[in-house]
């Protein structure tokens, strides 16, 4: 496809700029000449040629609304509409977030009810709202456990992390200046609760746990794990990234967590818009709530205010007040399914994975032949060493069957990993079609192994060479 | 298959070769059956000439598109040259990983160290019982 | 009302073929005594129609401005109608990450023009496909040249956004950084012969704005010489991304990282969030930036696509030694970014001058006015500080009459007394501010 800048015509426009209701004074009469630019290379297209440019690109591009997305650890749901409506109303969107405080009554109680219906989900005391994504949430956390320990005047320089984890809980914690130390998995996929009480020490400052973890399994040790961690004054902290498989059934604050971060993006249907918005909510147990960012919203009789004055607090993480527009779409959500529907939520992420593990597992080899929560995780070693076909090969083949194809080659503690999570929001018929589609590609990799690794056959471009990508950067485009 | 293993050098656990070139400089680089783990090589992150290095310190990185990997020096001492050849064709490590692939050249601050390298012998029975 | 599809039967021919009798069966991991016993206290479900009554009534608690003099890292601009219909494509807005290129070439292609776009605009040879925003582009440029560089001091100039500064502070803390602020100069710029004071070997970054938190544009390439001078970073940041249609780019001033907020381009105020953080970056730092990068290449066939590049930057590969954590980005704001930009085009500097003519004329009415003045001498974009007699008795009197005021310097800027910051993008008509002028008389 042509690129917008090959598109570009001289003296091509789209819209126009309003003519000037004020004076119009040479630039150069008001800043020094040598600070100003000449000209501003952009491309020159009509309107139409943007509607149609970008048009086609969203036609090469594949979001949930077309299909089955069942990206591991993704929670890839539907992302009901009303919530984008909800969403763009004007008095959400057109507000300044200096605005005065009287005008803005309406977001702050919307952000306030929204930390207290995530605190009463999570069983923490309470949330901010301020992160900007998962990892972002993982930060913060981590600099709580910082000033926690800051505080007492403790210096630990460890936090623990098992090997299951996602990369951004090892990278969260070194931006913050601690040490990793890994902890190994035990043959059941949990934490190995020896490795576990060898490492804590009191040098180091908590566990970072994933529940359930990349392996969609529960970690079944819990009440162990925390009080190996607690024993010697380590925090617990929750990533949530999995949390849709816990919502309205049991509490993380209950588990023993002292800290958790949530992904609005995931487990509350906000949509994920091909890499962000996000937002990442953090929630903590109440002697940890001094030290959570500033600015937070409080309540006074009925009216609502931001406050700043929690001098323990770790200070800002990010402009403003987070990702707001994103909380309205997950504050929607919360008020229109209620407590009956999240715990719908999690029984049918729940059935839904099973399911597929069943139905696949002849096909397949488990990594863990145990129940599983929200998502399965699958190795590709059979069909490896049956024909040679990898699991980057039946996930390309996936595509020529219409489907989005599962994460794969994580977690990295599992050989050829595809981890398949189907969540709550797909019917029966979609994930017999899936699995369908799985088995037939398993099939076609002991029958006509050539076939499946030539995939994708049907998509606008074929496997794309990432390792001239890698070597030779071609990062922005220039006129050859 | 992985190319042979030169019998003219000495080898390090973590699948690095040294080979003496005169008096007390030594070349050095990755075996061949380190690239073919690492798969295609798109960059390499080559040492500051006259970096001082320890036996055994990571002080150049090889990447993959999904891998990365430290290289460790074989043997303790300044780094005097490194191969620029790498910078703008980092495939020479898969293409020739005992020749035009080299990385560094490194003067030793203590040649005995060379002693408690491995043989290409040694380094085949190594990688034979722990081939990653 | 939820979104769960299954119907009764069909839940119990699921559990029929995963061999269980109950939905409970399913948790039979979690510990009996850990499992809730009630439902969780939350207030009751909603059906559409109601939901919808129950959110407009909340954003009608929110009053709406009749006007907004309010800039300071926030701004009002008008946003062509192409922009949100092309993000509101929901091949667009229901996609994740694009870890699957083939499926994924859309917005592929889209993020790789976007970094095109901000490369030309910025000076630079990189950019990444966003930040969180730009007060966290900042703080992850800063820390990124404290690992490269191996020191441990950061310089901000206290002209940088209050909030951007105390995001850097808390990113510096958390890695055991000192931070030391900069002065300004009677112009409003930095200080340079204090910075030349200041500056030392064991100093990694230098972090300015231009246009800074006052409006005012920096000579950043005096400062680049400085810091260069002392084998430094440069961080240039920028307040309001428009000013990038008129302004020289900090990159060919010399800076080493140009980092802000993208929200002019195309988003809305959203009450803070989602915005985007710009990344942009020389050649140098093509291996190290963080986030999301698009690269060009070619399929099997040769035909021209485009992937995640460079990944072995990122959290997912290198864990605990990558250069940052970040993983999800605010994509969907970038693409918003991408499309305003097309729309625009070289009408960008037709935009940026009218954003100078409406502070120049709001800046002469209020200036006219007893007891107000110019803080600083220096050049300003679409922003100026003023000393006014009472800037809570003005912004009191502005929100009575359903304006948004200004931002009150004095909270963060105790030694500017009363003072006053105020913006006037191309939102801003005239007679809003013949009738803010008469309401500040």
């Amino acid at each position: 496809m042509e690129l917008i800048f090959e598109m570009s015509r001289p003296g091509r426009t789209a819209g126009s700029i309003a003519a000037s209701d004020v004076p119009e004074v040479a630039l150069d009469k008001i800043i020094d000449p040598a600070l100003l630019r000449s000209e501003v290379d952009l491309p020159e297209l009509s309107e139409v040629d943007i509607v149609r440019h970008y048009t086609r690109l969203s036609r090469r591009n594949f979001g949930v609304d077309m299909g089955f997305y069942p990206l591991g650890s993704c929670t890839m749901k539907y992302n009901p509409k009303v919530n984008e409506n909800v969403a763009s109303l004007d008095g959400f969107t057109s507000l300044h977030p200096y605005a005065p405080e009287t005008f803005a009554q309406g977001n702050l109680q919307l952000l306030h009810e929204l930390a207290a219906s995530l605190s009463e989900i999570c069983g923490m005391a309470d949330f901010t709202l301020q992160p900007a994504a998962g990892a972002h949430g993982e930060l913060t956390g981590v600099m709580v456990i910082k000033k926690h320990f800051e505080k007492k005047g403790q210096k630990r320089s460890t936090i623990l992390i098992p090997d299951a984890a996602h990369g951004t809980n090892p990278a969260s914690v070194a931006l913050c200046g601690f040490q990793v130390a890994t902890v190994r998995s035990n043959a059941e996929g949990g934490v190995d609760l020896g490795h576990l009480r060898e490492l804590m020490s009191e040098d180091v400052a908590g566990l970072m746990l994933t529940n359930p973890n990349t392996l969609g399994l529960f970690e079944r040790n819990i009440e162990e794990v925390a009080a190996i961690v607690h024993g010697k004054g380590g925090l617990l902290y929750c990533d949530g990234a999995n949390a849709n498989a816990l919502v309205g059934v049991t509490r993380p604050g209950d588990l023993g967590f002292d800290i958790i971060q949530l992904n609005l993006h995931k487990t509350f249907s906000t949509p994920h818009g091909c890499g962000g918005p996000g937002s990442g909510p953090v929630g903590v147990k109440a002697h940890l709530v001094p030290f959570l960012p500033v600015p937070r919203v409080l309540k006074e009789g009925d009216r609502y205010r931001w406050s700043e004055e929690f001098p323990d607090s770790i200070g800002r993480i990010r402009s403003f007040y987070g990702n707001f527009n994103v909380m309205v779409k997950a504050y929607t959500y919360i008020r229109s399914i209620g407590a009956v529907g999240l715990k719908r939520v999690s029984e049918n992420a729940l059935l839904n994975a099973n399911y597929i593990k069943e139905r696949l597992r002849p096909w397949y080899q488990l990594a863990y032949d145990r129940a599983c929560m929200h998502e399965c995780v699958f190795t590709g070693e059979r069909q490896v060493q049956e024909s040679g076909v990898h699991t980057t090969d039946i996930a390309k083949r996936l595509l020529d069957y219409g489907f989005h194809p599962p994460t794969i080659y994580f977690p990295m503690i599992v050989r050829e990993a595809i981890m398949i999570e189907p969540t709550e929001t797909e019917s029966k018929e979609t994930l017999d079609e899936f699995c369908e589609a799985m088995i037939s590609i398993a099939k076609e990799a002991k029958e006509n192994p050539g076939l499946v690794k030539s995939a994708p056959l049907t998509t606008p471009v074929k496997r794309l060479d990432d390792v001239l990508a890698a070597r030779k950067p071609d990062v922005c485009w220039t006129l050859c | 298959m992985a190319k042979p293993n030169p019998n003219d050098r000495k080898y390090t656990k973590e699948h690095e070769w040294a080979k003496i070139d005169e008096g007390n400089t030594v070349t050095m680089g990755i075996t061949d059956h380190a690239q073919e783990l690492l798969t295609d090589v798109v960059y390499v992150e080559l040492p500051a000439l006259g970096r001082k290095v320890r036996k055994m310190q990571p002080f150049a990185v090889v990447e993959s598109v999904k891998s990365v990997s430290d290289i460790f020096a074989p043997v303790s001492g300044e780094v005097i040259e490194v191969n620029q050849a790498l910078e703008a064709t980092p495939e020479l490590i898969n293409k020739d990983a005992f020749g035009e692939g080299w990385i560094a050249k490194i003067k030793m601050d203590e040649p005995s160290e060379l002693d408690s390298l491995m043989t290409a012998e040694g380094y085949e029975e190594h990688i034979g019982t722990n081939p990653h | 009302m939820d979104y769960v599809p299954h119907t009764p039967e069909e839940q119990i021919e699921m559990m029929k073929a995963i061999g269980i009798e109950s939905l409970e069966a399913l948790f039979a991991d979690i510990p009996e005594k850990y499992r809730l016993k009630k439902l969780l206290e939350l207030p009751p479900p909603l059906s559409e129609q109601e939901i919808w009554g129950h959110m407009s009534n909340l954003a009608a608690r929110n009053r709406l401005p009749k006007a907004t003099l309010m800039g300071a890292g926030a701004y009002h601009h008008y946003i062509p109608a192409v922009v949100g219909h092309m993000i509101d494509r929901s091949e667009f807005y229901t996609a994740y990450t694009p870890y699957q290129a083939e499926i994924s070439q859309g917005i592929l292609q889209a993020i790789y023009e976007y970094q095109t776009m901000i490369t030309r605009l910025t000076g630079t040879k990189v950019a990444n496909a966003s930040m969180y925003d730009g007060a966290t582009a900042m703080a992850e440029a800063a820390v990124l040249a404290a690992k490269t560089l191996g020191r441990s001091r950061l310089l901000l100039a206290r002209s940088i956004h209050p909030e951007y500064r105390r995001v850097v502070k808390t990113y510096a803390w958390a890695n055991g950084y000192d931070c030391t602020e900069i002065p300004y100069g009677a112009s409003g710029q930095v200080d340079a012969e204090a910075l030349r004071g200041l500056l030392d070997k064991t100093t990694a970054a230098v972090c300015v704005q231009s246009p800074n938190f006052f409006g005012v544009i920096e000579d950043v390439k005096p400062l680049a010489d400085l810091v260069h001078g002392q084998q430094s970073l440069l961080v240039a940041g920028f307040t309001d991304a428009t000013s990038l249609g008129i302004l020289k780019p900090a990159g060919d001033a010399g800076a080493d990282f140009i980092v802000g907020e993208g929200q002019g381009f195309g988003n809305p105020m959203n009450y803070g969030g989602p915005y985007l953080g710009i990344l942009a970056s020389t050649d140098a730092f093509m291996r190290k930036i963080p986030g999301r990068l698009v690269g060009a290449t070619v399929d099997r066939e040769g035909t021209r696509g485009y992937v995640l590049t460079l990944q072995t930057r990122e959290q997912h590969i290198r864990r605990e030694k990558a250069t940052s954590n970040i993983c999800s980005n605010e994509a969907l704001c970038m693409l918003a970014a991408a499309v305003y930009l097309a729309s625009l085009g070289k009408n960008l500097k037709k935009l940026a001058a009218l954003n100078v003519w409406k502070a120049n004329y709001l800046k002469n009415r209020l200036t006219a006015l007893p007891g107000w003045k110019p803080l600083f001498s220096g050049p300003v974009y679409n922003e100026f500080a003023l000393a006014c007699p009472d800037a809570r008795a003005a912004n009191a009197r502005l929100e009575a009459a359903g304006y948004t005021g200004g931002y009150a310097l004095s909270k963060d800027y105790p030694e500017l007394g009363g003072g006053i910051l105020l913006c006037a993008t191309e939102m801003l008509r005239r007679e809003d501010m013949d009738c803010v002028a008469d309401l500040l008389k």
